[in-house]
């Protein structure tokens, strides 16, 4: 067997059968123990290394040949197999509770599938048309049929799909490049077709303006889904190709033009967060600014630059599914996600809106939340380079910050006299506790996770040394 | 076998031209389908037939796709809401369009080592999708914007790359656009009984 017929067509299977079954809570169970199976393996099973069972002997070859190209996935992808699939086990556990199993985890296995086979197929570059797949799949995945499609979900194709276009060009020009290193004017031309391409499929500033719409119009779940699995795909590909041209790696200017972009989304992000009314984008807004962090990460170079990026991935996770959660129920409460309609709530959901709000300060970087270590590492990398850099990324924090007050105020703005009850069922109390916990504990204990992301590295070639 | 080249950046252009006016969709599917002849011949001048056939294949399936889902809608949904509305507007856009996209094609052409009629076509097909993108934010014509850029793109591409799981991965996005429309439509379709 190969390990790519394992992590990709194996759950591409499986979520077809996924559709068949009707049962919410089957469908959870089997995706759950099925991805749980699947995060053992990638943890314990070594690829290209002949084991013995008793009598049994196999081995797990790292490629598949798919019409004359190949999907190789190999001992050093085992850390990501693990990170992309464990995480994915949580969004498929909580889905029940809040009633999204069906469409969740069967689409949600089949994305998480074509998006590892995106980081896995060779040549590279045609990881685009993988990702492009995945992202026509999220349609039905984001909008129920019984929904006019919205702004957000047409823009989010329109801009998905413009990209494609650009990876693959930039490929052919790179290509060229190799030949030809010298030729200054396609290394311009390729660099800014892979700065377009990025720009889309990375939601960059300008081109996020899908990302608040779709989290006002869709269900906070499933967008939460979406947004936690596209970025972080998408910012490995693009590790890739760091990792893969030296010329790129080289230039003088990426480390100036990564960081630029990062404030640009930090501070966007941050500042327009702090003016929305409604919850769904606020969350969307802290999305774009955890890229944005992710970015200046990539910016800082080096290993150390390296590891910060991947310190953010487990606490962005985390806390993007505690507020996707807290939203999901919030929703089922209320007539919209408006401040003006969610007065008040904080004694009435009292584990929704304590996840909520302790999701967004954790992700706006506050202190013994899960999001802090990586965040003081990121300003501590820039403060050793450029003071006002961090006065800005700060800025942007403050503002995520100030919404994240701004919405404890509202929850507790209830009337004199109203009494303190807790309407989440039994199931949501569990996962937002967990959550919640999982959140301090991980901004205490952050060397917890280091295990999950201590390997990454090896991933890269290059970048990893 | 020059003058064919020229003749199918002709369909090319009315084809895009002819999506961008219509008001009708029988008439937007028919031009589409229309467009994928061009798109067939184009392509064919660099990869073997059977292949460039595949693309012409998959665009009808596109099309049929397309019609079996307008065919279970409301055809009250069928006004667009954007502005501007004026074939008249479109016209002129379209003619901007074409200028910009000779004055590209003609350094296009010389970079790519393609003929100019090709890279014409190609750069052609992608500003009109572009265009139809810009002035229209109806699901279906969006759907049909982007089959139309991706057309163009194919066409262009074809002549850098000749992978057969490339071109299996475009034709299953195509695909896969069609029946993204045709999710749209449907989903028209339920929120108005």
């Amino acid at each position: 067997m190969s390990a790519p017929f394992l992590w990709i067509f194996l759950p591409l299977f499986v979520a077809g059968f996924l559709l068949l079954i009707r049962n919410q809570k089957v469908i959870a169970l089997i995706a759950c123990i099925f991805t749980f199976l699947l995060t053992l393996a990638a943890w314990l099973l070594p690829i290209d290394t002949p084991m013995t069972i008793g009598n049994f002997y196999f081995k797990l070859s790292p490629s598949f040949e798919i019409l004359g190209r190949h999907l190789i996935l190999s001992s050093s992808d085992r850390s990501l197999l693990v990170l992309i699939y464990g995480s994915a086990i949580v969004w498929f556990a909580a889905a029940p509770s809040i009633k999204t199993a069906r469409r969740m985890t069967s689409l949600g296995l089949a994305i998480t599938a074509l998006l590892v086979a995106a980081l896995a197929v060779e040549p590279f570059l045609y990881a685009a048309l993988l990702i492009e797949m995945a992202v026509l799949l999220s349609i039905p995945f984001l909008s129920a049929p019984s929904h006019k499609p919205g702004n957000g979900l047409i823009r989010f194709l329109i801009f998905q799909t413009l990209a494609m276009p650009f990876i693959l060009f930039s490929g052919w020009l790179l290509a060229g490049i190799e030949a030809n290193p010298g030729n200054l004017g396609l290394v311009q031309q390729a660099a800014i077709l892979i700065g377009l391409g990025f720009s889309f499929l990375l939601a960059v500033f300008p081109f996020y303006s899908w990302i608040p719409l779709l989290t006002e119009e869709s269900s906070p779940y499933t967008v939460g889904f979406i947004l936690w699995i596209f970025p972080t795909v998408i910012l490995f590909f693009g590790l890739g190709f760091l990792d893969h041209y030296t010329w790129l790696r080289d230039a003088t200017s990426l480390r100036s033009i990564l960081t630029t972009v990062g404030i640009l989304m930090v501070v966007s992000g941050g500042l327009l967060s702090a003016f929305q009314r409604h919850l769904g984008r606020i969350m969307g807004y802290a999305v774009i600014m955890e890229t944005g962090f992710s970015i200046l990460s990539m910016g800082l170079g080096g290993t150390r630059g390296l590891n910060i990026f991947f310190m953010l991935l487990v606490p962005r996770s985390l806390c993007l599914v505690v507020w996707a959660i807290a939203l999901t129920i919030l929703k089922e409460h209320s007539a919209t996600l408006y401040l003006k309609d969610i007065k008040g709530f904080g004694r009435s959901l009292p584990f929704v809106t304590s996840g909520l709000v302790l999701a967004n300060l954790a992700l706006a970087g506050i202190p013994l939340l899960a999001g802090f270590p990586p965040h003081q590492a990121i300003w501590e990398g820039l403060a050793s380079t450029s003071l006002p850099v961090v006065i800005w990324v700060l800025i942007g924090s403050l503002g995520l910050l100030f919404s994240a007050i701004r919405v404890m105020a509202t929850f507790a703005a209830a009337p004199e006299r109203t009494h303190w009850e807790s309407r989440e069922t039994g199931g949501q109390r569990i996962f937002l506790a967990i959550g919640f916990l999982a959140l301090l504990l991980l901004g205490l204990f952050p060397q917890w996770v280091l295990p999950l992301w201590t390997n990454l590295p090896a991933i890269f070639t290059h970048l990893g040394q | 076998m020059v003058i064919l080249n020229w003749v199918a950046l002709l369909i090319a252009l009315t084809t895009s031209v002819g999506l961008l006016l219509q008001r009708d969709w029988r008439w937007g599917i028919g031009w589409l389908a229309t467009q994928y002849l061009s798109i067939f011949w184009l392509v064919q001048t660099h990869w073997p037939i059977s292949m460039a056939a595949a693309k012409l294949v998959t665009g009808w399936m596109v099309c049929t796709v397309l019609v079996i889902a307008q065919e279970n809608t409301n055809p009250a949904e069928e006004t667009e809401l954007s502005w501007p509305q004026g074939r008249l507007f479109r016209l002129f856009t379209s003619g901007i369009i074409l200028a910009a996209t000779f004055a590209l094609s003609l350094r296009a052409s010389v970079w790519l080592g393609l003929s100019l009629p090709i890279a014409w076509s190609s750069l052609l097909l992608i500003g009109m999708g572009l265009l139809q993108l810009g002035i229209s934010a109806q699901p279906f014509r969006v759907i049909l914007g982007l089959l139309t850029i991706l057309a163009g793109f194919e066409s262009l591409y074809a002549a850098v790359e000749s992978s057969i799981l490339v071109a299996a991965l475009l034709s299953s996005v195509n695909l896969g656009l069609a029946l993204t429309g045709a999710y749209f439509l449907n989903m028209r379709q339920e929120e108005h009984p």
